[in-house]
């Protein structure tokens, strides 16, 4: 059994429940912050701790919090990213759901430890039940003297509110995301300026996923130091994967990171293998927009070393023969599946998504959804496929943000490692139809 | 006439005052869930317009808004409206079995309603259950690791549930 700190109690009946929460130990760390700590201590703690960006990125958290500008009279902002939309991803959900006042502890911590007297959560709309769940548990923290005004007698007031999104991709970018909450269409901004300069109404924002919020707690409770001896090299502490696709035990795991990728997919703790005894063929370990690997170098890179569930192992080989961490949605493919239908599916999704401010993106993703469509229905040539090389091409690196690199990986990888795939689409087209 | 009951008008005030002094607008996306579920599951343009003289902004910037979002429905849908998943993972589980069978079943492809007005196929990217799949949306929660004997049961049950509040 790996380490759990996120979702230990996740089972406990009723620790949706402010009581139960608390009973099993809840809001000791935000006594413990309000008693003993400055809003810079915690910052230096969660420094130590090492913590990455849960959200796909990894960019450290700390780092970013010691960003934020302090302009006179100015407030700031602490929002927190549920918007959770890339395919694949399910983790933040899970968190929300069963352990709402993990979340609104570390919201506390958080907004405390930057100076957010309103903190915002920005949940994606489809996610229509969990506001109510996430509200519940802000009242009762509220009553019970955590939230509100002079929390603690700190002195310190903090109101949590939850904004829905309304169906869209892009506003999980955290630029996109400020533009919504303003009211606006999700159009990110060019950055820099960073949010933690200029975000929500020109106030100095921070904005990180739920993930990063909830392990916030456990970092405070035993100390920066020893949540960086959790995991290996710049992948500290324990990163939540929601997994699915054709595994036995599709679900949401918090894993070490220094599991294997190989251990992670057939031990019965995880994914409990490929379902219906079948062989694995491909694997996306990170989220749609991180390249796929085929089984041959998932499990072990290009330099025959052992991959493991981690930022930098998952990434080694770069793009030639790595992948990334990304989000943790763990997609696996078995021996029967298509890799050309699974692209065309990603591929219409990111059509579908694109917010249309940038040609290439714009222009690009919809050209790849009707080449993928042509190689399926057994209409595709052979210039067909090297078309689509090209278009990735033009769209990476010229957009305003990573939306059309995310769009375009997915394509690169599956061309680079499945050629052959696609070749087939061109050489049977009967076939192809079926 | 398009209004608010007192009660929903005590909701958008709460909503408005989340937000700072002078950027009400920031209620925009709220307000136009809380106008979709009230006036009938879609925004006809009385309504966005509505919305646009309660936060005092002006029209267009409502429409801007509603237009850009999927979840705002521009025209009327179906009393029930089954938004099923087919993005990847969805599809490596047999999505597109389902979507195909509630097209034979109740006679409508993706985007169509069927002639009772009861419901709406819309097929839609990722909802974040890929764990869960095959999957949908309907109202206001998911239905899970579908089956044809489970879309059967749901579409019993909406039936139902028009029968009774009819
Ligand atoms: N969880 C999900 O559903 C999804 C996650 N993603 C992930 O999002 C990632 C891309 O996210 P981005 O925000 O564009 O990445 P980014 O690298 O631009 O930024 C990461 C974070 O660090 C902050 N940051 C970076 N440099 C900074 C500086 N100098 N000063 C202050 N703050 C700084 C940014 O504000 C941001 O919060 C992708 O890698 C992808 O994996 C993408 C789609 C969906
Ligand atoms: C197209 C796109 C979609 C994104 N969607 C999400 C998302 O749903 N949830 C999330 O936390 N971050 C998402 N991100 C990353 C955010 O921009 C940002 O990096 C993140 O919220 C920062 O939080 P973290 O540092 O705690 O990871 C997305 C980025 C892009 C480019
Ligand atoms: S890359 Fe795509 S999604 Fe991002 S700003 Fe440009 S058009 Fe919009
Ligand atoms: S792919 Fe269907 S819910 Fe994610």
């Amino acid at each position: 059994m790996g380490v759990k700190l996120l979702l230990e109690k996740a089972h406990v009946e009723g620790i949706r429940t402010f009581e139960v929460y608390r009973r099993e130990g809840g809001y000791r760390g935000v006594e413990k912050v309000f008693k003993t700590m400055s809003p810079d201590a915690v910052v230096e703690e969660v420094k130590k701790s090492g913590l990455r960006g849960r959200g796909g990125a990894g960019f450290p958290a700390g780092m970013k919090w010691s960003f934020i500008a302090k302009p006179e009279g100015v407030p700031r902002h602490l929002v927190c990213n549920a918007d959770e939309s890339e395919p694949g991803t399910f983790k933040d959900r899970y968190l929300m759901e069963n352990l709402p006042h993990l979340l609104i502890e570390g919201l506390i911590i958080s907004s405390f430890a930057l100076g957010s007297n309103a903190t915002y959560i920005y949940i994606r709309g489809e996610y229509a039940w969990i506001p109510d769940i996430l509200e519940h548990a802000i009242a009762e923290a509220k009553a019970n003297g955590f939230l509100g005004k002079n929390i603690l007698g700190s002195g310190f007031d903090l109101e949590i509110y939850v904004q829905r999104g309304a169906g869209a991709y892009i506003c999980g970018e955290e630029t996109a995301l400020i533009e919504s909450l303003e009211g606006k269409r999700g159009n990110p901004r060019i950055k820099p300026p960073f949010p933690a300069i200029k975000g929500v109404w020109e106030r100095p924002t921070v904005v990180n996923n739920v993930e990063t919020l909830a392990a916030v707690v456990p970092i405070i409770n035993m100390g920066g130091d020893e949540y960086a001896k959790i995991g290996v090299g710049k992948s500290t502490g324990t990163k939540l994967i929601s997994a699915c696709g054709n595994i036995n035990k599709p679900g949401v795991y918090e894993i070490d990171m220094t599991i294997s990728v190989e251990d992670f997919i057939y031990s019965d703790e995880y994914c409990g293998g490929i379902a219906n005894g079948k062989r694995l063929k491909a694997c996306i370990p990170g989220g749609s927009s991180v390249p796929i690997l085929p089984a041959n170098l998932l499990f072990k890179t290009a330099k025959g070393e052992t991959r493991y569930m981690n930022y930098e192992s998952l990434s080694d080989g770069g793009f030639a023969t790595g992948s990334m961490m990304g989000s943790g949605g763990f997609i696996v493919l078995d021996e029967d599946q298509s890799v050309v239908r699974n692209t065309y599916t990603l591929a219409r999704f990111y059509r579908h998504e694109s917010c249309g401010q940038c040609s290439p993106c714009r222009e690009g993703t919809g050209w790849m959804e009707k080449l993928l469509k042509r190689l399926l229905e057994g209409k595709g040539k052979i210039s067909d496929i090297d078309l689509l090389w090209d278009i990735q091409r033009k769209i990476e690196g010229n957009t305003i943000c990573p939306l059309g690199d995310a769009a375009a990986w997915p394509v690169a990888a599956a061309i680079r490692h499945f050629r052959d795939e696609f070749e087939w689409y061109v050489n049977n087209p009967v076939e192809s139809q079926t | 006439m398009i209004r608010f009951s007192e009660d929903k008008m005590v909701k958008v005030q709460e909503i408005i005052a989340r937000y700072p002094e002078g950027k009400q607008k920031s209620a925009l996306l709220p307000l136009l869930h809380l106008a979709q579920d009230t006036f009938g599951g879609w925004l006809d343009v009385p309504v966005m317009d509505y919305v646009a003289e309660l936060l005092q902004i002006d029209p267009i910037e409502v429409y801007e808004v509603a237009t850009f979002y999927s979840m705002y429905n521009l025209k009327p849908v179906g009393k029930y409206m089954f938004e099923v998943c087919q993005t990847g993972p969805c599809m490596l589980n047999g999505a597109d079995n389902i979507v195909a069978y509630i097209t034979e079943k109740l006679g409508i492809k993706s985007g169509e309603t069927t002639a009772d007005g009861l419901f709406t196929l819309k097929t839609v990217e990722c909802l974040g259950a890929c764990g869960y799949a095959p999957m949908m949306q309907l109202g206001k929660h998911y239905r899970e690791h579908l089956t044809k004997e489970k879309v059967d049961a749901i579409i019993e049950e909406c039936r139902n549930n028009a029968a009774k509040n009819n």
